[in-house]
């Protein structure tokens, strides 16, 4: 009796021990993540810091390696039909909620029609808009779901159809707004299902723990697939909108990976923490939109003046500080699904001089000099950055007869403005929501009548050209990639030839990563699961 | 002295209501709403947005929704923060506000109370001198600057503490923060517990205590400390509130999870349920700790009557 007790007691310790060395060796990655969740639910969310969290938690029929490229998810395989319009994807027998239902097509099949239902009111459905009927039933002229192109065949085959061939489609299924949703549990709680005594996952890491304003918390899902080769154990996304306190918690220790930094500290952590700072391209656009509603920007002229008059080479280096590339086109470089020759306007090799001598002419043909200046306001929103660069590109300005006043205000009213057209040269910005030449030649096109009055979109500074919409629509029904890529280079070429915006310089990735942290490729949609890093300690 | 409490917390209510609609008005008339962000939203999903928040109605529908709400005790939803009800989102981090608002409060009282008095007794003399300095520091360094120094310098260099973050139940993630809150309302409550105590001091009823023979001790403890109190005491109502809603810039330094941020985000964000929720939450709160100061004043000074 008492031999047991003992071997009971000894059993114990020793269980006890080994609970305790193992919590002691779980990994956990400190995650600074920016800006604090609006939500959880994927069809809810709309930001990077977001994504972050949802596709470690949620993952898609595709999901994305370690360079962001698209790779099997649930889905172990699929078919796509001869004519590019009908997927069909095999989800894994081992795709699993981690309260043990498995996930099914049903899953999917609910999950895109609740993100079309306008009752969900979800701000990026329109991503998945190449889905046959989800833009009609988004906007409520079909109410029968079952016209969507999403049907489950069977419980592990899934069928999509599309509007039309699209060959950025698999990459767009990376996309949090095509994650699948817990049907059970969506129809049993709501809206609540991303509860924390609700919320399920089938990625590689489980929500645990959201404390908003401070952090969210997620553990290895030990259900995942994919399992034995996750490496951090726990997780933690931190919110921390101030850049520079971010820095100091990174140097503290306290932070593995930095999602951005302050931009003059640049040279600084080049020099002393060298080698942990990745700054890299990234699929986005900063630019200067013109009206041309208005004159005298209607005259391509005074907008080509505009543009070549500006010296782009020392916004990213000096200005900035992080060494942005300047942008003479419109589509980033590194965009998929596109031509190898990038547009390159032929002033762009110009020199300087030469440029501000071929644009005081410009102004002088369009009636504008040092006696009869343009008066012209920038807009901008409120921000350090934006501020530099335009007290900078006035000055650039100046020389050729050009008086720039410069208005900024805060985001909200900024972009207000912007939309409804009360503005001369204003500043925005677009980073590519999947990696297509379209996601940011679309800026360009031409409204579309709706109720009587033209809805413009993103084409904030209303640039118009029929033959660009034109060739936009026929490389939207394009199969071969080829063929379609030129038509959209083509595309880019007449906008920018027109100047149907200022491009100023291609954004870059801020990171900041500890050299303990492996794993980390930089890529150009800035995307870093957690499932591919590993910390050695 | 209740019936007079009682009257201000009825006086209270139209105050509130007033306070709600004009709020309310002014804040549809700045331009932008919740959904203007960087990039437009197609127009159907906008319409599915502004329905869903009930913004497509007229705006007076709109005023009379949420007041009918607000009498049901609903601050509404979030636009912003979707998935949370404002009452949620203040529900999980104004305790939070609070606890660090009111430590700050209590340590920062009793240091400015105790260092005006020592600085008083020893005026122009050198304890005095090194007391203005270090409420000079504490007033004129803005307290994003101040803590991101702390920051900087115990956080990091030091390692003294931890440099941001929240693990709860942990005074050392408080100790930065609560520093950098105390430090300028002690500096302002010291000056005025200084100045006061230098008046009572040379008063006649001190120099008649002293004169019947009491110690110096027992002449601060009975009969000085207690008026020099009163001008003390009629900052600490501002001061709390001060100290609520300046804990902005500590939250976002510190990355804390408290309400301080909605103040200013939700307002650039046109969340009209945030902003109207925590105004709404403050507004009692300054109600309540005048009238807290109010009754205070009372037991202080015998020349106070409430009627």
């Amino acid at each position: 009796m008492k031999i047991t007790t003992a071997m009971k007691a000894v059993t114990t310790a020793g269980a006890l021990a080994l609970m305790m060395s193992s919590a002691a060796s779980a990994v956990t990655l400190q995650m600074h993540n920016g800006g604090d969740p609006g939500s959880l639910d994927p069809h809810k969310v709309s930001g990077d810091w977001e994504n972050r969290v949802v596709g470690d938690y949620i993952e898609g029929l595709v999901t994305e390696d370690a360079g962001a490229n698209p790779i099997p998810g649930q889905a172990e395989s699929w078919e796509i039909s001869e004519d590019g319009t009908v997927y069909t994807f095999h989800l894994r027998d081992e795709a699993m909620w981690t309260d043990g239902t498995p996930v099914t097509a049903g899953d999917f099949v609910f999950a895109f029609q609740r993100l079309f239902d306008p009752a969900t009111a979800s701000d990026y459905a329109y991503l998945q808009y190449p889905i046959k009927n989800a833009a009609a039933i988004n906007s409520g002229e079909i109410t029968d779901f079952d016209q969507l192109g999403v049907k489950a065949i069977d419980d592990k085959t899934l069928e999509i159809t599309l509007e039309a061939a699209t060959p950025f489609f698999l990459d767009a299924l990376t996309h949090y707004t095509a994650y699948p949703v817990p049907k059970h549990l969506v129809e049993e709680y709501g809206d609540a299902w991303i509860e924390m005594e609700n919320i399920v996952a089938n990625g590689p890491y489980k929500i645990v723990e959201w404390l908003p304003g401070s952090y969210v918390r997620s553990e290895k899902n030990e259900d995942y697939y994919d399992a034995e080769n996750v490496q951090i154990d726990e997780v933690y996304y931190h919110v921390l909108e101030d850049q520079a306190a971010a820095l100091n918690r990174y140097r503290a220790g306290e932070f593995d990976i930095l999602t951005d930094f302050p931009s003059d500290q640049y040279s600084w952590m080049q020099e002393n923490i060298p080698g942990e700072t990745h700054v890299e391209p990234f699929l986005g656009i900063y630019y200067y939109v013109i009206n041309q509603e208005v004159a005298p920007f209607d005259d391509v002229r005074v907008r080509e003046a505009l543009s070549i008059s500006i010296l782009r080479d020392v916004i990213g280096p000096d200005i900035l500080g992080t060494g942005e590339l300047p942008a003479y086109g419109w589509v980033p470089p590194g965009t998929g699904n596109y031509v190898d020759n990038a547009y390159a306007p032929e002033w762009a090799s110009m020199s300087y001089e030469d440029r501000v001598a071929r644009a005081t002419e410009l102004m002088t043909e369009a009636g504008y000099g040092p006696d009869n200046p343009l008066d012209l306001q920038l807009r901008y929103n409120t921000n350090d950055n934006h501020q530099r660069i335009a007290v900078a590109i006035a000055a650039m300005w100046e020389p050729i007869g050009v008086n720039v006043e410069l208005f900024n205000s805060e985001v909200a009213v900024h972009y207000d403005a912007l939309r409804a057209g009360d503005f001369q040269v204003g500043r925005a910005g677009w980073l590519l929501d999947y990696n297509d030449p379209s996601n940011t030649l679309d800026l360009l096109k031409t409204g579309i009548e709706q109720d009587g009055t033209m809805n413009w979109g993103n084409n904030y500074g209303r640039y118009s050209n029929a033959e660009f919409d034109a060739l936009l629509d026929q490389a939207s029904s394009e199969q071969d990639l080829a063929a379609r890529g030129q038509m959209l280079a083509d595309a880019e070429k007449i906008a920018m030839d027109e100047f149907g915006a200022i491009p100023i310089y291609w954004y870059v990735s801020k990171n900041v990563v500890k050299p303990y942290i492996t794993g980390f490729e930089d890529n150009a949609k800035d995307v870093h699961r957690t499932r591919w890093l590993t910390k050695s300690e | 002295m209740l019936s007079y409490a009682f009257r201000r917390v009825l006086s209270a209510i139209p105050i509130a209501l007033i306070a709600v609609t004009v709020c309310f008005f002014i804040l549809r008339l700045a331009p932008g709403g919740p959904f203007d962000g960087e990039r437009a939203l197609p127009p159907n999903v906008l319409a599915n947005l502004r329905a869903h928040y009930n913004l497509d109605q007229p705006l007076i529908n709109q005023y009379f929704i949420y007041v009918w709400r607000l009498l049901h005790g609903d601050l509404g939803p979030s636009m912003v923060v979707e998935g949370f009800s404002v009452s949620r989102l203040i529900a999980i981090g104004f305790p939070f506000t609070l606890t660090l608002a009111l430590t700050a409060f209590v340590i920062a009282t009793a240091i400015g109370v105790l260092a005006g008095m020592f600085a008083a007794v020893n005026q122009n003399k050198w304890p005095d001198y090194v007391l203005v300095l270090l409420v000079m520091v504490g007033v004129i360094i803005p307290n994003f600057l101040m803590a991101a120094l702390l920051q900087l310098w115990f956080g990091v260099y030091l390692g003294w503490f931890p440099a941001g973050g929240w693990v709860t139940g942990s005074w050392m993630h408080l100790v930065l923060p609560v520093t950098v809150l105390a430090w300028p309302h002690a500096g302002r409550i010291s000056r005025l517990m200084r100045g006061s105590m230098i008046e009572v001091l040379g008063s006649n009823y001190v120099r008649t205590a002293r004169a019947k023979g009491l110690g110096e001790r027992l002449v601060m403890a009975r009969h000085a400390i207690k008026p020099a109190l009163i001008p003390v005491v009629s900052y600490l109502g501002p001061g709390l509130s001060y100290l609520l809603t300046g804990s902005l810039a500590v939250e976002q330094v510190f990355g804390l999870p408290g309400i301080g941020k909605y103040f200013v985000t939700a307002a650039l964000n046109r969340d009209y349920g945030i902003v109207l929720g925590t105004t709404i939450l403050y507004m009692f709160i300054i109600l309540a700790l005048n009238l807290i100061v109010d009754l205070v004043y009372a037991w202080l000074d015998p020349k106070v009557r409430y009627r």
